[in-house]
């Protein structure tokens, strides 16, 4: 019981019931008298709404009301709020037209929510929706970013001239064009970051119930942000007070970001169970999630670094237009910006940055945050730039990133952000001696022997984690604090009840902040049981996205347990006759010090509940503490990935074939879901580069919306990954930890380009790699 | 309207009044409130509804129900024995860290055991072949391929 928790792989406490199909989904809750909701979706990318006939439908069997724009704006329903505001260029707010629940007269992308039918069934609920007879005027449609703000786009919303959100910029324009001037050398690339469908397995799911009896709302939502789908839904859209709203996000079937957002069903059908009075349930089949789950990414970027003549960087200069769809998602506004810019510096002493982003509306599904939110985008920015400008400037891709590591800690960005401490060369040494990189080359002429290509290519990525400081947060632009919460339980006999603000959909929070607290208590990790996901258990939370819920949430729960052992010192030091100062604490015991006095701690907590003996003067009895954690910093995960594929130049088939990612995610609780978490992170990584590309056609129809057209990679897509840590604490938060979520995705796709762009000899080729590009890539080198 | 469909579920006999047009899948689910099998999709790609019938795994979501008649339908609430000890396919996904959002598990584990039964010492290579009807967002197949390999093992152990 006193072997170190922290740091011990131990297999998972939430494992048994997921193993034993004991879980509860949002799709398995279901009600007493149940009824089933199906929406009405636009066909079209973009329209006018004529007419919308319900009455065929509403005489349907079953059918239990439908309702239409018409009647959520009878009601009063607002529209779906944005959770950051960006100043633009030129010291203006950025554009925020009105993103209703259900259309106003007018669709904007193809799957927008038009009408809901809520029956009996599901099955008559979809026949019905079948019946609703909606006449549409097509107007033209824009799914390119780039083609949005030009000239002559068609308009998507009149509160937004341009089709343009904003322009926003970071960093001295004239300072950076001056460096390049004077470079040595520049290296510019332009290329798309594709746009991703994030595809939880399981789909987003939402069940409204509105009982009358205690005239409240509960609803069960495939959410990773309970408090705040709260917040944003009873302040901003419904109207109604906190109190009388209950949101259970239960067991999550994966996140990646899609499931931090408001969305529009989830308000729909929670509106819906008090019109019917009766709970309303919808889950998203699949083909309903790729038309209206927020997507990733989708950026088309110029980017340009300058250098001395001995690859020393001077300055970098990027351009982006980012694809924020056809409204405004709950975070889509910082994702482009404040995650983006602020991580162009890298591992590197980049001493000035100017970037400059346009956000556009299109006629595609909104754009938010997905698994990195802004960081994979700028680290294929940089990353690929880096070996690019070490090809061409024929230095070894390793050396030109060691001749510019930052390596005196704390460090002060130019693009805004202060990393408290990193170790760079630590983890690409060690990434290279794993990748046996110095065997590449014979390993190239074994490949080159049988007709294939081979190639090596590196990612040194920095993400920001742990969002966020809620001052900085602030003066960016967020229009909420990013704290945690936390507190602790200490039943009578010294069991512990752990309530977190934050939410596991897959991170196995159950069992890491379970060892985090029985670690911290020197108790058996049997004793702890950690309850997230419910507004009416939590006192509040900001949930789990951007690999922030060791660093804040464990923090929070760090601050509570300190209050619990500090409250059990003056209760320890009254039952023991002793000063407060002399008591001391470890490893589950209370002890004057110097002495042979003790108290176990299961027995001052059953002192705090049964108090006999208590010095109520003094104290109350009880134990039981909350704490709420702002961090100071953000935290700073590095690592240094490297990639060999080999590739083959008759069918343009890419084979990866060893895959090293060492990182450094500071202290590390458990190693066994941290390796998880990178191998999960890589493969949505290496999918994004190698199989998964969202596209819409010119007329805004989805061309890849199933699992039969949109490629999320399947086992043999991916390797077995050779993966490790280097462990560089974080300096602000008691734990020393950093967040590891995200890594993978944030680092694998600039490495996985780097090597197959080396593979194949040219600059560069579009995400993703598939035969066919590749193929093409092979053809216009030849003919170049 | 309906018709009656008559099975055997985890070794109970089942049989209820459904739609002609209801899945097996939607009958597991929903008739007999037996969660633990899954719908990840509607193309029949990723494998989450995976079920034994007759021994075999099959996706249930591309089946009518009323194609099971007379069936003898395992899920994954059949699965571990009947004091709650998981089966050894099971315990090695818990093992390997196998499972992280735990959606696709079920099928996981289902397909994994039938897998199992004729490769009692697979390949990496033979093991991510026949994962290419069950799709996961979570784990990189990584740990799946290695719960695998250890519950085929520990399978032909016991028998």
């Amino acid at each position: 019981m006193n072997a170190p928790l922290i740091g011990a792989r131990i297999a998972r406490k939430e494992d048994y019931r997921f193993l034993t199909g004991a879980g509860q989904y949002t799709d398995d809750v279901t009600l007493p008298n149940q009824a089933y909701a199906a929406f009405v979706r636009s066909p079209h990318a973009h329209a006018n709404i004529k007419s919308a006939s319900v009455e065929k439908a509403k005489k349907a069997p079953g059918v239990l009301g439908v309702f239409t724009g018409a009647d959520v704006a009878a009601a009063k329903l607002g529209g779906l709020p944005c959770g950051w505001l960006i100043t633009d260029v030129n010291g203006q707010p950025m554009k925020e037209p009105p993103y209703p629940v259900l259309a106003q007269g007018k669709v904007r992308f193809v799957g927008e929510r038009v009408a809901v039918v809520v029956a009996e069934t599901l099955a008559q609920a979809r026949d019905a929706a079948e019946m609703v007879d909606v006449k549409y005027d097509e107007l033209p449609a824009v799914v390119d970013g780039r083609k949005a703000i030009a000239k002559g786009a068609p308009q998507i919303h009149e509160a937004a001239p341009n089709n343009t959100c904003y322009v926003w910029a970071l960093g001295d324009k004239a300072a950076v064009d001056a460096a390049f001037a004077k470079a040595a050398h520049v290296t510019k690339l332009e290329f798309v970051n594709n746009r991703l469908v994030p595809n939880a397995m399981e789909p987003r799911a939402a069940n409204g119930y509105y009982s009358r009896a205690e005239d409240s709302y509960t609803l069960y939502v495939a959410n990773q942000n309970p408090h705040v789908e709260r917040l944003l839904m009873t302040a901003f859209v419904m109207g109604l007070p906190e109190h009388k709203v209950r949101v259970v996000a239960p067991d999550v079937g994966g996140g990646f970001g899609s499931k931090i957002y408001l969305y529009a069903e989830d308000v729909v059908v929670t509106w819906a169970s008090k019109q019917l009075n009766r709970p309303v349930k919808w889950t998203a089949d699949r083909s309903e999630a790729y038309l209206s789950d927020a997507h990733g990414r989708d950026h088309a970027t110029v980017a340009e670094l300058a250098m001395d003549k001995d690859g020393k960087f001077l300055a970098m200069r990027v351009s982006t237009v980012a694809n924020v769809g056809a409204y405004l998602s709950t975070f889509a506004s910082c994702v482009p910006t404040i995650l983006y810019a602020t991580l162009l510096a890298g591992q590197y002493t980049t001493p000035i940055i100017y970037c400059q982003v346009t956000a556009a509306f299109s006629n595609t599904s909104p754009v938010d945050a997905y698994r990195g939110a802004g960081r994979p985008e700028a680290t294929y920015v940089v990353e690929r730039l880096v070996e690019t400008a070490a090809r061409e400037m024929k230095i070894d891709p390793a050396e030109i990133r060691r001749k510019n590591f930052i390596r005196q800690f704390p460090y002060q960005t130019p693009v805004a952000l202060l990393y408290d401490t990193g170790n760079y060369d630590a983890t690409l040494d060690a990434a290279m001696k794993m990748a046996d990189v110095s065997g590449f080359s014979s390993r190239k002429k074994s490949s080159e022997a049988k007709g294939k290509l081979r190639g090596l290519g590196y990612a040194c990525y920095i993400e920001a984690c742990g969002i966020a400081p809620s001052a900085v947060a602030g003066s960016l632009g967020a229009r909420a604090g990013l704290f945690e919460a936390g507190e602790i339980r200490v039943h009578p006999t010294g069991s512990v009840t752990v309530f977190t603000g934050s939410h596991s959909h897959g991170q196995g929070h159950e069992t890491s902040f379970a060892q985090v607290v029985a670690d911290r208590l020197g108790i058996p990790i049997e004793n702890v049981d950690i309850v997230h996901g419910d507004t009416s258990k939590i006192l509040f939370g900001m949930g789990t996205y951007g690999s922030r819920s060791i660093a804040v949430g464990g923090t929070a729960i760090m601050k509570a347990l300190d209050k619990i052992i500090a409250k059990g010192k003056k209760i320890a030091a009254h039952l023991m006759e002793a000063a407060e100062g002399d008591v001391e604490y470890n490893k589950g015991v209370y002890q004057v010090k110097g002495t042979d006095k003790k108290k176990m701690f299961g027995e001052v907590a059953f002192a705090a509940y049964v108090p006999h003996n208590y010095p109520h003067e003094k104290l109350e009895p009880g134990l039981n503490e909350n704490a709420f954690y702002d961090p100071s910093n953000f935290t700073f995960p590095a690592g240094s990935y490297v990639c060999e594929v080999e590739v083959d130049p008759e069918t343009g088939k890419v084979r990866i074939d060893r895959w090293t990612a060492v990182d450094d995610f500071g202290k590390i609780i458990n190693p066994m879901i941290v390796e998880g978490q990178v191998h999960g992170g890589l493969a949505q990584g290496i999918g994004q580069a190698l199989t998964e590309n969202c596209v819409y056609d010119a007329s805004g129809q989805l061309t890849t919306g199933s699992f039969m057209d949109y490629s999320i990679p399947r086992a043999d897509d991916v390797p077995n990954f050779q993966v490790d840590t280097r462990e560089t604490p974080c300096t602000h938060n008691p734990l020393g930890v950093k967040g590891c979520g995200e890594a993978g995705a944030i680092g694998a796709p600039a490495a996985l380009m780097n090597a197959i762009t080396d593979a194949l000899g040219v600059k560069d080729m579009p995400m993703p790699a598939s035969p066919q590009n590749v193929w093409n890539a092979l053809k216009n080198r030849k003919a170049a | 309207m309906g018709i009656k469909v008559s099975l055997k579920v985890n070794g109970k006999a089942a049989s209820a009044e459904v739609e002609e047009r209801t899945l097996l899948v939607t009958f597991i689910r929903e008739t007999l409130r037996l969660t633990g099998t899954h719908v990840g999709c509607d193309t029949a790609q990723c494998g989450a509804c995976t079920v034994s019938m007759n021994g075999r795994a099959i996706k249930s979501c591309s089946i009518l129900a009323m194609q099971a008649e007379g069936a003898d339908i395992t899920t994954i609430e059949g699965v571990a024995k009947a004091d709650g000890t998981l089966h050894p396919m099971q315990a090695a996904f818990k093992e390997h860290h196998g499972l992280q959002c735990g959606f696709c598990t079920p099928g996981m584990v289902m397909n994994a055991i039938d897998f199992a039964k004729s490769h009692p010492n697979p390949s990496e290579q033979e093991i991510r072949e026949a994962l290419e009807g069950n799709l996961c967002r979570c784990t990189g197949y990584h740990n799946i391929v290695k719960s695998i390999a250890a519950g085929a093992k520990a399978m032909a152990a016991g028998k």
